[in-house]
């Protein structure tokens, strides 16, 4: 009999519970609530993705693959409006009522909301989860924010929202930033850091009320009278424990739902982790012991002892960009003594709390590198009168040792910390280390060091150079992929530079140590070559992705997709009968109308695609290149053939551009539109190129995305003919194709080479203009060509089995 | 037929497949994925990624292995095994080439519905 074990909550501190019970082979039947509609994501690394350094896919800790391959029942976007422990059920909000024989509560805690008058405004949020997060991201220059709270959480909003040019104001009502992890000295460097970063800093603020206008929020009141104007206030000023569902049920509760030390609550078959419990009258919000807490929940789910002890605590962390660590009880004192190193020029502060000759709390900002060392003597009590004069220059200086940055970590004991989020210590990671991983992504891959936060990373390379020796070389900036140490910029330089014109040349004068690469850059190298000598050099379809390929999209089941191209979005019923005859004759499952104006035939088998090619070719419809890195669509609107409000021809525009750009490669898809008008009905401002009509001419825009991340195109120029609308989008379009590195799209390559230089080039300077559409037309007179054509007359016998054998085998 | 010898069925040409490339080969108890590398050596696996059951056969080939379509596991054509931080095995048939032919073991492949 299979038991069935309900989860309320996809968190951190569940979702790790469920891999570790996975691991012990349980066979529960396992269905997971989720108010959030998704499931669980790292939310220690928001912060990265408000700031733009990572996107929310990267932060995903489990997939749908996941859930799936551990038949997980998922219910996402769905609450559990109440539990009837009597019946052992639980009540969906659609009114499900689910039988479980456990259930494992992980609700979390709900973000503080100070109730002052106008708090519930339309733009008063809180920092907790990805929506919060979307809201602040959607704000850039000449937006006001307001943030009240100076922890951890604000800060990391407020530097988040900085960092994409957004005015913003911490309000705290403390005498200095992060009171809690901070002295007052480390509070001040953190302080001045932020100001440097543009971010205004009120101190002991109290806030009065929040003024609104027509429903939304205008300004923040302080008591002394001062109106700090913003668009959006964030409330970054605690969280409390969700207990309400544990509390209705009537289980035992505290500030949040008792636990005992093998995570049950008053009910045995009712258990409870993360932030929601309370364990011997502590609360939780650091990761560590919440997976400490979801190895034990998953022990006692499968019917193993093991005991929940709460550890000494500290706290690493990394805001805006500045190392702070503390940890231990670092309160002034009777009896207690300090000693501090400051280093103002490098913005180091270090300071040690003693007591009887032991050190009893610690705060570093600026360098934290040796907190491992120092957590250790806290953690052990260790007596430092011996080192007591040096101590503070951490374990390097000790003991006459060579001061060498990394003897530090070489002086750390197997047992210290390095990743606090997943508790592996050092011992762990040398031992992966000598069971064969030699870099930082293989040991991530063998225990899950730095995989969180990531603020340890430095120090796991530290353990890796000390334990391999000269065997480890500190890596740089990332190389294209382990086949070579180049990165993708070096190596674009290169094949331009010595005119490497084949694979075979690039694998040789690059020393690539692979035979012939791998499935992270052959695609890449395929590319760069292609873009850089269209004549010389020939296409390798075997370096290409399947969807490449075999042109048409691979689906999860091994079907594809077949997209025809429809110019500008325009159609007529001949194309539509033959789409329609297509889809019958070839038992298309699926017919969908796509975000890019054409329609999407899914479910064809990989035998079928040259025949349906060769039907949809008879009709004069070819190669949408839905499956490309290369141009996919052009959008467009109507203008002013039909529509009363269009000023110039934008359904023509686009025609030509996507006549003149269909086929070509490039370094990431490439989607365009033309709006006849500033009503922008082509949605062309979120493009990576965009051309907005208006009367005098066409604005051009490019660097737009509408994906993960929103951007709008940044302006690139103003024309007035189509002539030289078309002229500056081919010439955009090859400087990409020029520069860019594989896979990024054009709003990241042009963050990194700046709009200036984009500008000079395609826009000022018009000989390299002429030269830029020049370079572009001549690769299109190689490679604009229907591929489908040409595959259905040519390689239809490719898409069939080499042979077939089920005959025979019958026999 | 001599039934003490292994018995070689003649499956197509090496030219039919692309070098670093592979072609499917139906049998009745389902696909084998027949790999050519660039060196000439061919393979034959099951042409199921033990993931997601990705077909193996439209993956990139490099070196002796091929790495899947649908979620990138690597997998090494010798030995069928998932290479990196995956776990996994593809069953692998006995292949090779002779005049210019790809041998497939008869053997083996009838052996799949009996495993």
């Amino acid at each position: 009999m299979v038991e069935k074990l309900i989860v309320i909550g996809a968190g951190m501190a569940t979702g790790r519970a469920l891999e570790q019970l996975f691991k012990a082979g349980s066979d529960y039947e396992v269905t997971l609530f989720n108010a959030e509609p998704r499931g669980n994501y790292d939310r220690i690394m928001l912060s990265p993705v408000l700031a733009g350094d990572k996107t929310y896919e990267e932060i995903v800790i489990h997939d749908s693959a996941w859930y799936e391959e551990h038949g997980v029942t998922c219910r996402f976007g769905e609450k559990v409006v109440s539990v009837d422990r009597e019946a052992k059920t639980v009540t969906a909000e659609n009114g499900d009522v689910l039988k479980y024989d456990k259930l494992l509560l992980g609700t979390g805690s709900n973000p503080f909301m100070i109730p002052l008058p106008g708090h519930d405004l339309e733009g008063v949020i809180t920092y907790r989860d990805l929506e919060d997060t979307q809201r602040m991201m959607s704000l850039g220059e000449g937006n006001k924010v307001v943030v009240i709270g100076g922890g951890l959480l604000g800060l990391e909003a407020a530097a988040g929202m900085a960092a994409r040019g957004v005015d913003v104001t911490v309000v705290h009502i403390m005498g200095h930033l992060m009171e809690r992890q901070l002295d007052e000295a480390a509070g001040y460097l953190l302080r001045k850091a932020l100001v440097d970063k543009g971010i205004t800093v009120l101190c002991q603020a109290n806030s009065k009320e929040i003024l609104g206008q027509d429903g939304h929020v205008k300004a923040l009141l302080l008591d002394d009278g001062t109106e700090l104007p913003c668009d959006l206030l964030v409330m970054a000023v605690g969280i409390r424990p969700n207990v309400a569902l544990a509390q209705e049920a009537g289980l035992a509760i505290g500030k949040g739902i008792h636990v005992d030390d093998q995570m049950m609550t008053s009910d045995a078959d009712i258990l409870a982790v993360g932030e929601c419990v309370e364990h011997n009258g502590a609360l939780f919000g650091l990761v560590a012991p919440l997976y400490d807490q979801a190895k034990v929940v998953a022990k006692t789910l499968m019917g193993e002892e093991d005991t929940f002890v709460q550890k000494e605590l500290s706290t690493k962390l990394k805001v805006t960009g500045c190392d702070l660590f503390s940890a231990g009880d670092f309160a002034d004192g009777d009896g207690r003594e300090d000693i501090v190193f400051r280093d103002p020029a490098r913005g180091v502060y270090r300071r040690l709390v003693l007591e009887d000759n032991k050190v009893v709390g610690a705060v570093m900002y600026g360098d934290t590198a040796d907190s491992g060392w120092f957590f250790g003597l806290i953690r052990d009590k260790t007596d430092i009168s011996d080192m007591r004069e040096t101590v503070i220059f951490g374990p390097a200086y000790q003991g006459g040792a060579p001061l060498d940055p990394l003897a530090a970590v070489a002086a750390l004991p197997l047992d210290a910390e390095i990743c606090g989020c997943n508790g592996i210590c050092k011992g762990e990671i040398v031992e992966a280390i000598e069971a064969g991983a030699a870099d930082l992504g293989a040991v991530r891959a063998v225990t899950k060091a730095s995989g969180s936060c990531g603020t340890c990373t430095g120090l796991v390379e530290q353990v890796l150079a000390t334990t391999l020796g000269d065997a480890f070389v500190l890596p740089g900036v990332e190389s294209i992929c382990g086949c070579t140490d180049l990165t993708h910029e070096d190596l674009r330089r290169i094949i331009k530079s010595q005119e490497l014109k084949s694979m075979a040349a690039v694998w040789q004068e690059c020393g690539w140590k692979t035979v012939d690469g791998c499935a992270k850059c052959r695609p890449a190298l395929n590319f760069y070559l292609l873009a850089d000598w269209p004549v010389d050099y020939l296409d390798d379809p075997q370096s290409r992705f399947i969807n490449e390929r075999k042109h048409a999209n691979i689906q999860k089941d091994g079907t594809f997709s077949v997209v025809p191209r429809m110019w500008g979005g325009i159609t007529n019923a001949g194309e539509l009968r033959a789409i329609a005859d297509a889809a019958d004759k070839y038992n298309v499952p699926t017919v969908k109308v796509t975000g890019g104006q054409r329609i999407d035939l899914l479910g064809v088998k990989s035998e079928d695609l040259p025949a349906i090619w060769a039907d949809l070719n008879k009709a004069g419809l070819v190669s949408g290149h839905a499956y490309a890195k290369g141009l996919r669509t052009v959008k467009t609107c109507v203008g002013t053939d039909h529509c009363r409000f269009g000023t110039q021809d934008s359904t023509g525009l686009g025609v030509k551009l996507e006549k003149a750009l269909w086929g070509s490669w490039t370094p990431h898809k490439v989607k365009m539109a033309v709006s006849g008008c500033p009503r922008n009905c082509a949605e062309a401002t979120c493009k990576d190129v965009g051309i907005v009509c208006v009367d005098s001419g066409y604005q051009i825009g490019v660097g737009g995305a509408a994906g993960m991340d929103l951007k709008e195109i940044e302006p690139l120029a103003q024309v007035a003919t189509e002539e030289e609308a078309l002229e500056l989008t081919l010439a955009f379009v090859q400087l990409y194709r020029e520069h860019a590195k594989y896979l990024d799209r054009p709003y990241k390559f042009i963050a990194k080479v700046g709009m200036d230089w984009v500008k000079e080039r395609v826009v000022d300077d018009l000989a390299e203009r002429r030269a830029l559409v020049e370079r572009f037309r001549l690769s299109q007179s190689i490679y604009q060509k229907d591929p489908w054509a040409e595959h259905a007359k040519e390689k239809a016998e490719s898409y069939q089995p080499v042979a077939n054998l089920t005959l025979e085998a019958a026999e | 037929m001599n039934a003490q010898a292994t018995e070689w069925i003649d499956i197509a040409s090496l030219e039919d497949i692309p070098a670093r490339g592979a072609r499917m080969v139906k049998t009745r108890e389902g696909c084998v994925a027949v790999f050519r590398t660039a060196a000439d050596e061919v393979f034959a696996l099951d042409n199921a990624c033990p993931h997601k059951k990705g077909p193996l056969a439209e993956g990139i080939v490099h070196g002796a292995s091929v790495t899947c379509p649908l979620h990138n596991w690597v997998i090494s054509l010798e030995t069928g095994e998932v290479q990196g931080p995956d776990d996994g095995q593809v069953a692998t048939y006995p292949a090779r080439v002779e005049n210019g032919r790809i041998l497939l073991d008869a053997a083996f492949l009838a052996s799949r519905s009996a495993a």
